[in-house]
């Protein structure tokens, strides 16, 4: 039923927007009357959870939710605002810049940390750390790199069990991996040095976390840099192939992010949905296959870096910026 | 039953204070609206600085690199502009005219000079902006190129440090308000006091003080002053004329009555007809009866006079009482009428001795004209329920109808002409009865008698 | 009795000392502050009737020069004044009683009468005859020793008619002397007063006897 219900949504959309969907579904509460269109970058996989959570307790909504890639998210919201209720993307700056140019309507009355909101309309639900991840078997004999300088060292003295076998994102393709590079970048020249040596050494670029996660799992690729450690933790199905290493030097960590459609019919039913993200109940330690790690104030966040929200963020996002941050990066990781 | 209150206009100490208060407003509110503006000024140039370091960090990071322009913007030109309330932040980037990257319709003002930097307020996405803009000439090998920065910043922070100051100076100013208003209370009192300490120590003066006023009064009081004392002056010098006036005439008038009356009595001791006797009795009647009339019209005028400024002072009714009922015995006496005295052992009231004493005692002539011989008068004096002093003879009482028309007068008030002997005597204790708010009640007892209460 | 008179008015002064003298009362006449201060440094009066407006002095100065002088002789000011101040001022001075110009002769000897009785409790003047004592004052009779209190009525009519024992009195006269002028009393009255005289000398050596169409005569036995 809900696939055919797909289908026909798929079909209706499809001409409407030549865009390459990563995934579209539409959950159902059991009474559902009004359905809320949420666009994202999350995989449904790992979403799902969170929005039955959500269509138990309201059960007189349904969530039609579309994901692709962040940057997509991004320019596909922009282009046609009034076809989401909602935008959930890990890129913080995109999403920031969203509310900075007006796309996002400010919800009064909602109690979250200052620093986890921006203009009362940009709200973080999760905290993710950018990680290593090795796959545990091409690392034996080889020491465990526990930070980004380890890193580099086992990458150097070992070149030819890592040539064509590292992965991390390609920042042209993936919003998020260019938050990660250009914050790993702001905060340390470690950053260019690594990437020269995984230039060096022919590494692999990847749109999403999930494609590393599957190649690490394989053992296609022996380990990848700056993926999201929540997404790893979640594929119980490969768990004791990988292990997730988050970086002792310094490890920038990510606020999942959501706003509210300036252009939207249903406010009310929009704000329901996201004071469901920021209240964390979807991850009560009995909904199993929930991974994304909640935002809450209780946990000591001293010792993380937390990207901030602030209009920083949208420095990068400048054109010139971005060109020249590109070409510096394309120049050090494509050396052939 | 003071002297009658004076035509006012208004109050001295009220519009004084009105001035001051209307004055401490003013200054207030001009307070409040300078303080706000001030406010507004410094706030509008914090933003307008960090906008500027903004663009300035921009400008500085544009090179000229293989012949194009590269600008690598640093991460705190935008950082910095985070505010409490997270102002939104435009952007744009010109070389010479065309945009090399940000925001492309946002306004891009015209500059008037191209030395400093243009500072303005608009409106951008249909919200209030505070927009900085600044150029720097980039030279590099053969290439001149002017760039041109402009930042924008939205003024929701802005805003709320103004409404944030906009309380705090209201708050200031309700707070600078009642503390003038109160200094400008104590001011106007302590102004007004001596004027108040004139006024006072003027109506504490008894009737008869009519010396000048020597306390030292402020300058601008003197002429008000030194017309009081003229003015008193020459009361004194009237109403003291005038006492004399009247003390003299009775002398005149009353010597040679005495003396006429006197011989009629000797005479009449003398002759034997009766013809002449009869004569003589009419006489001695007439003057008794005409100095009787002028007496009681003296006293009346008097009580009159003192009505108007009563001199109080604590009264033992009883004592008053016993005083008149022994100055009357010896009339009494004559006619072998008793004059009986039951009292409480004291009754004070206060009240102007004088005047009372005229009353009871006008009272109690009257009981004795119409009591018959050999009979009791009796006067009692009591507390309760209020102080009172009633006169009870043995006479024929009050004739019933004539008793309407002798109310009737007393309500109708002082209508003393016309009226000799007991019709006066009453009028006189009524009229001291009302100068200290009480009641005369005339009746008869059961017995026939007359009964007179004079009460507090 | 023996009165001071203290008055600057001749005319007046005459007439009151005719009239006191009729009643058998001696008079020594004043005419002056000086005179009066004179009059009552030596001599021994029983009663001091005194003008309060003196040509050469108040009569103020009289009753404070007499006050300070420690005499206890009582004094009775006759004043013209009117004002009631002045009245209570001149009893504040020291003056037992006043009487007001012009005044009933009766009245100042109802005066002269209660001052005196406040004062001492009796007359120095005791009349007696026959067995009978009259003391006017304290308006007392004894009878063979026996006291008796009369009313005033009785006691001035039996003082009349005790001072000149065997003179006859007509109707008309007594009842003058007895009734203010005010009164209308019929001659009448006088038969009720002798009758209750009568009453009260009953056992006494004196009779009063009526003559018919004459009066009345008061003779001892």
């Amino acid at each position: 039923m809900r696939y055919i219900l797909f289908l026909i949504l798929a079909l209706l959309l499809a001409p409407a927007f030549a865009l390459d969907w990563e995934d579209q579904q539409l959950f159902e509460g059991n009474n559902g009357t009004q359905t809320l269109r949420v666009i994202s970058n999350t995989d449904t996989a790992i979403f799902a959870p969170v929005i039955q959570s959500f269509l138990q307790s309201h059960p007189q909504l349904n969530i039609e939710y579309n994901v692709a890639s962040s940057a997509n998210v991004y320019s596909s919201f922009r282009s046609t605002p009034d076809a989401y209720d909602l935008v959930v993307s890990s890129a913080m700056d995109l999403q920031l810049k969203l509310v900075n140019d007006g796309f996002a309507q400010p919800i009064e009355d909602i109690a979250h940390p200052a620093w986890a909101k921006w203009r009362r309309s940009l709200f973080g639900f999760t905290l993710e750390p950018a990680s290593i991840v090795i796959n545990k078997a091409a690392f034996k004999g080889l020491p465990t790199p526990g930070s980004r300088q380890e890193m580099i060292e086992v990458l150097r003295e070992n070149p030819e069990a890592f040539t064509g076998r590292i992965g991390t994102y390609d920042i042209r393709q993936s919003g998020l991996g260019y938050l990660f590079a250009t914050q790993d970048a702001r905060v340390s020249e470690t950053y260019w040095r690594l990437t020269e040596i995984m230039g060096s050494l022919n590494t692999q670029l990847y749109c999403c976390s999930g494609d590393m996660i599957d190649e690490l799992a394989k053992g296609t690729i022996a380990i990848s840099y700056n993926v999201l450690g929540s997404y790893a933790s979640a594929r119980s199905d490969v768990a004791d192939k990988i292990e997730v290493i988050l970086p002792s030097d310094f490890h920038n960590t990510m606020m999942r992010t959501v706003l509210i459609a300036q252009t939207t019919q249903k406010t009310s039913a929009a704000t329901l949905f996201l004071r469901h993200l920021i209240s964390s109940r979807w991850s009560k330690p009995d909904t199993e296959n929930v991974s994304l790690p909640p935002l809450t104030t209780q946990q000591d966040n001293s010792q993380r870096s937390i990207i901030a929200l602030d209009p920083g963020l949208m420095v990068f996002l400048d054109a010139m910026k971005r060109k020249t941050f590109i070409d510096e990066w394309e120049s050090a990781i494509i050396q052939q | 039953m003071m002297s009658k209150a004076a035509f006012t206009s208004g109050s001295l100490r009220y519009r004084l204070a009105v001035t001051l208060i209307g004055v401490v407003a003013v200054l207030t509110l001009l307070f409040y609206f300078v303080l706000r503006a001030y406010a507004a000024q410094i706030a509008l140039q914090s933003q307008d600085n960090i906008l500027n370091a903004s663009v300035t960090a921009i400008l500085d990071a544009a090179i000229i690199r293989d012949g194009v322009v590269k600008i690598d913007i640093p991460y705190a030109a935008f950082s910095m502009l985070n505010t409490e309330t997270d102002d939104r932040v435009f952007y744009a980037i010109y070389q010479n005219s065309s945009l090399l990257s940000g925001y492309a319709d946002l306004p891009f003002p015209q500059r008037e000079s191209r030395m400093s930097n243009t500072y303005k307020s608009g409106v951008y996405l249909g919200v209030a902006i505070r927009q900085v803009t600044a150029s720097r000439v980039l030279v590099g090998g053969d290439i001149r190129t002017r760039i041109t920065a402009t930042v924008a910043q939205t003024q929701d922070s802005l805003s709320g440090i103004l409404q944030r100051i906009a309380r705090n100076a209201a708050l200031y100013g309700v707070g600078f308000f009642s503390l003038a208003v109160v200094l400008a209370i104590w001011a106007t009192s302590s102004t007004i006091d001596p004027l108040k300490r004139l006024a006072e120590s003027v109506a504490r003066r008894g009737p008869q003080d009519l010396s000048p006023i020597v306390k030292p009064v402020p300058s601008e009081m003197t002429p008000l002053v030194s017309s009081l004392n003229s003015l008193m002056t020459r009361l004194d010098k009237s109403f003291s004329q005038s006492e004399e006036f009247i003390a003299e005439a009775a002398h005149r008038v009353r010597t040679p009555l005495a003396t006429v009356r006197s011989h009629a009595e000797v005479t009449l001791q003398r002759v034997d007809k009766e013809e002449n006797r009869q004569a003589l009795r009419s006489m001695i009647r007439a003057i008794d009866e005409s100095s009787r009339a002028a007496g009681q019209l003296l006293d009346h005028a008097m009580i009159t006079f003192r009505a108007n400024q009563l001199e109080y002072q604590a009264i033992d009714l009883v004592e008053l009482a016993r005083e008149c009922v022994q100055r009357l015995t010896p009339m009494g006496d004559m006619r072998d009428v008793e004059l009986r005295l039951e009292t409480d052992t004291t009754v004070l009231v206060s009240g102007d001795a004088i005047l009372i004493q005229n009353a009871v005692r006008n009272l109690m002539d009257n009981a004795l004209k119409y009591s018959p011989v050999e009979s009791v008068i009796i006067v009692k004096v009591r507390s309760e329920p209020s102080p009172h002093i009633s006169i009870i003879d043995q006479g024929a009482g009050f004739p019933s109808d004539e008793m309407h028309a002798l109310v009737a007068r007393f309500t109708r008030g002082r209508n003393a002409s016309g009226t000799i002997g007991s019709g006066l005597g009453l009028t006189i204790a009524q009229d001291v009865a009302l100068a200290h708010d009480g009641t005369l009640n005339i009746g008869n007892t059961t017995e026939g008698g007359a009964c007179v209460t004079f009460s507090f | 009795m023996k009165y001071l008179l203290i008055e600057d008015n001749k005319e007046l002064a005459q007439a009151v000392s005719t009239r006191l003298r009729l009643d058998g009362h001696v008079v020594d006449h004043a005419e002056s502050y000086a005179d009066a201060i004179l009059f009552s440094d030596n001599g021994d009066y029983e009663l001091i009737l005194l003008d309060i407006m003196l040509p050469d002095g108040d009569g103020r100065d009289f009753l404070a020069h007499h006050r300070s002088q420690r005499r206890d002789t009582p004094v009775i000011v006759l004043t013209a004044r009117s004002q009631v101040s002045d009245r209570i001022s001149v009893l504040d001075l020291g003056a037992d009683d006043y009487v007001t110009k012009p005044f009933d002769h009766a009245e100042l000897q109802a005066r002269c009468r209660a001052v005196l009785r406040r004062k001492s409790g009796s007359s120095q003047t005791i009349t007696r005859l026959g067995d009978v004592e009259l003391d006017p004052v304290a308006g007392q009779l004894s009878v063979a020793g026996q006291p008796l209190v009369l009313r005033n009525r009785e006691l001035r009519l039996l003082e009349l008619l005790i001072n000149s024992p065997s003179k006859v009195f007509s109707k008309q006269k007594l009842f003058d002397r007895l009734f203010a002028y005010d009164d209308d009393a019929s001659e009448n009255a006088i038969e009720v007063y002798i009758a209750r005289l009568r009453k009260h000398l009953d056992k006494s050596s004196l009779t009063i006897t009526t003559l018919r169409g004459l009066g009345y005569r008061l003779d001892d036995e």
